[in-house]
């Protein structure tokens, strides 16, 4: 049971985080600090995913390529 | 273009290209072990994502919109951000190219050399295992896209239609030709997808989150094309990079 339990939180993990995890925390992180600056800041905060995605998707590519 | 007609296409492209993957793994499937115990491998798969979807469906729509829309668009973000990275990497020549033929002729070869054995009244329990799990891994891919999409546009029915039609499409060209529909522009199409997903995961977890988007919808016209050409001038600059190496069209990524 433990085995099968074990399988499919692998089987998850990989459906949903992939191959590297550090995007899906910055995704994370992102949608926080929305959410942060909107409440309790009350300032614009449409621009944080993208800008965050613009320094993401650069670092992962780049670790991919280094890795080979 | 009505967002109807925006929220059908995304989804039928994504679910297309994922139907094209376990349409790949039925044929292997039957044509080198047999056809009815793939078939109820098919059959048996789309029961299963059938119950997933009764219950993942309602419980995902009954959730407030601000807390759908951040989940959803979290989820979306980060799927689609796993589909981009993949893209870019294989436009730019530094993943081997999808390819169903070869996918194809590898489960073909991997079906010949295991041994058959009856299991109940299926008569080769391998062929049904491999095509069950297939349908249900990719059918989940399908899943997921179509509750997210419909839920988030308030459109589920929607999305499950232009779901099934791409399944649908798909089954009945690869019936017809009995062969992997390698003429499918497969990795042009999982870059759309891609980007589509970044875009909608962008747009709908930012606003979730909190935050008010210049133009409201309209955003998004600015989101997608942003996001494409941005994943393009990676491309290109990856390209460039000189540490490329030849992408060799053999793909093994089921992927």
């Amino acid at each position: 049971m433990a085995g099968k339990i074990r399988a499919f939180g692998a089987f998850a993990y990989d459906f949903v985080v992939g191959d590297d995890w550090r995007v899906a925390v910055g995704v994370v992180a992102a949608l926080a600090a929305t959410y942060w600056l909107s409440h309790a800041v009350k300032a614009a905060s449409w621009w944080v995913v993208p800008a965050v995605l613009a320094v993401l998707i650069p670092l992962t590519l780049w670790r991919a390529v280094r890795k080979g | 273009m009505g967002t109807g007609a925006v929220l059908f296409i995304s989804v039928f492209i994504a679910c297309v290209v994922e139907a094209v993957e376990a349409t790949t793994i039925v044929l292997a499937a039957g044509t080198s072990r047999d056809w009815r115990s793939a078939t109820s491998g098919l059959f048996a798969g789309i029961a299963v994502l059938a119950a997933i979807t009764a219950a993942l469906g309602p419980a995902v729509t009954r959730l407030p919109l601000p807390a759908l829309r951040v989940f959803v668009g979290a989820l979306l973000l980060v799927f689609g951000l796993q589909w981009l990275r993949k893209a870019i990497l294989r436009a730019s020549g530094h993943k081997d190219l999808h390819d169903e033929e070869a996918i194809y002729r590898k489960q073909l070869a991997a079906a010949a050399a295991a041994p058959r054995q009856r299991a109940g009244l299926i008569p080769d329990g391998y062929a049904f295992t491999l095509s069950f799990k297939g349908v249900l891994l990719e059918g989940l891919e399908v899943v997921f896209i179509a509750i997210t999409f419909g839920s988030n546009a308030k459109d589920l029915p929607l999305a499950a239609i232009a779901a099934v039609a791409a399944v649908v499409v798909v089954a009945l060209a690869g019936l017809a030709v009995r062969a992997p529909l390698a003429r499918v522009p497969e990795n042009t199409m999982k870059f759309v997808v891609a980007v589509l997903l970044t875009t909608f995961g962008t747009f709908w977890g930012a606003e979730g989150a909190g935050a008010k988007w210049p133009g409201s919808d309209t955003a998004l016209l600015v989101i997608g094309p942003a996001v494409a050409l941005f994943a393009l001038t990676l491309v290109a600059v990856l390209r460039r990079s000189g540490a490329a190496y030849q992408a060799k069209p053999a793909a093994a990524e089921v992927r």
